[in-house]
């Protein structure tokens, strides 16, 4: 078992034997790793780079990171001049990367701010933006949240049907595909955005989803951070329930959910919204094992006193087998769980800002 | 034919040794280079044609003020550098 782990300053692979986990190959040291893939059709490994001056690449192993090959970066289209769109048709960042169903070999998406799809059929190689979300006349209500552009941070392909993609926009809600792409269409009852005005409130354009996660082994169960709390959704996205009374905090980034049991998920709570810090400086992760009506905040092994850590929204993952949990931090600490959360082990205190973690 | 060097902090991700190329102006200039360098292109300009932020290029020692038509001349006598800003990083 391997877990990726994307910073400020590089990639670290860390493998697991007898003696636990250890880095066993790094990469691209000093450049910001801003989104990871292990695609667990071929083995191929992707990493996409934010660098500050030259703009984004991405760079794709097939080797399990022992070489990498930089591969075609998707970029926009020219945009018609006098176009009224005030969004730059220019790849500020890739900020989700995934693969593509088991009849789609080669197949991968990528999110990008500001707030354009992209597909490639051929492993990196070349990619097509997609054009029906991107001519999406609601496009113009999306915003930015936190970054200056809106950006699809979430991509779900249903395992039952390739052809059934659902994405996350901050800010821009929930969208949905049933042809592959084709057609779009919002999803979200039941969501609420307090940061615009009541009448629009429940509107899915106005949704601030910070980070969707499917149950593969039951993909009608979604489960979403959200910037005024957190929800599920056990019909596919169409209606979203609201988990009520969620201390010490229903603010955050992150969510996993169990790919075998979609009752069971994990959150960080973070203090709300204006500091984005642990709550009293005491680092918890939330457990549901009963769809979100109640939960344990599990701090064996997490900081509990001066503790500034926050878990950006790829930074917390379960394993396929869900034994597993891992978790990265912006101040650079990296903990692992193997029982589901119950204590933590921390591998490093001492690595870059963390971006993504992912096992693969 | 002008002379053109880049920032050698690119050279840990492209090929970035010194070249000559036709043009007469910036854009023109550019063309010639990623006609020959295709990897490069996307280092120095965005996904419309215009000069990443955080590039900066000078021409006999001036920054070129058009960062978006990059219509700022050049002669076959010029002297170009294409330099990381100190923004950006």
């Amino acid at each position: 078992m391997r877990l990726l782990v994307g910073t400020r300053k590089g990639l670290f692979i860390y493998a697991h034997g007898s003696a636990g986990w250890s880095v066993e190959k790094r990469g691209f040291l000093g450049d910001p790793v801003a989104a990871l893939l292990p695609d667990g059709r071929d083995g191929k490994l992707y990493a996409a780079l934010a660098l500050g001056h030259f703009g984004n690449k991405l760079h794709r192993s097939d080797d399990g990171g022992d070489s990498w090959q930089e591969v075609t970066t998707p970029s926009y289209p020219a945009k018609p001049a006098e176009h009224p769109d005030p969004t730059p048709w220019s790849v500020e960042q890739i900020w989700s990367l995934e693969a593509g169903g088991d009849d789609q070999p080669g197949r991968i998406w990528c999110g990008t701010i500001p707030g354009g799809l992209f597909k490639s059929d051929d492993a990196g190689m070349s990619w097509s933006l997609n054009q029906a979300l991107w001519e999406e006349p609601k496009r113009g209500l999306w915003q930015g949240g936190g970054y200056d552009w809106p950006g699809i941070h979430s991509i779900m392909v249903d395992p039952r049907n390739s052809r059934h993609i659902t994405v996350g926009l901050s800010i821009g809600g929930v969208w949905q595909s049933q042809d592959d792409g084709a057609t779009w269409h919002p999803k979200g009852k039941g969501l609420r955005a307090d940061y615009v005005p009541p009448d629009i409130a429940g509107d899915p354009e106005q949704q601030d989803p910070h980070r969707i996660v499917q149950c593969t082994s039951a993909p009608d169960t979604l489960w979403m951070q959200h910037h005024n709390g957190q929800w599920v959704s056990h019909d596919n996205g169409n209606t979203w329930d609201e988990l009520l009374d969620v201390m010490p905090s229903n603010f955050g980034f992150a969510v996993a959910v169990d790919p075998h049991d979609p009752m069971r998920a994990w959150f960080v709570p973070g203090g709300k919204d204006e500091h984005r810090i642990p709550v009293n400086g005491a680092l918890v992760v939330n457990r549901t094992d009963d769809g979100g009506r109640s939960f344990t905040s599990l701090t064996e092994g997490l900081p509990q006193q001066d503790a500034y850590d926050l878990i950006y929204r790829h930074c917390l993952d379960v394993s396929p087998e869900a034994s597993n949990l891992a978790m990265g931090s912006t101040t650079g600490n990296l903990w692992t769980s193997a029982n589901g959360g119950d204590s933590f082990v921390r591998l490093s205190a001492n690595l870059p800002p963390i971006y993504c973690v992912r096992f693969g | 034919m002008a002379r053109i060097d880049f920032t050698p902090n690119l050279a840990r991700y492209v090929d970035t040794d010194r070249l000559t190329a036709d043009g007469r102006t910036v854009g023109e200039l550019f063309d010639n280079v990623f006609a020959e360098r295709v990897q490069l292109k996307g280092y120095i300009l965005d996904d419309q044609g215009a000069l990443r932020k955080h590039v900066n290029v000078f021409v006999d020692n001036r920054m070129i003020v058009d960062r978006i038509g990059l219509t700022d001349a050049v002669t076959n006598d010029s002297k170009v550098f294409v330099m990381q800003a100190l923004s950006g990083g």
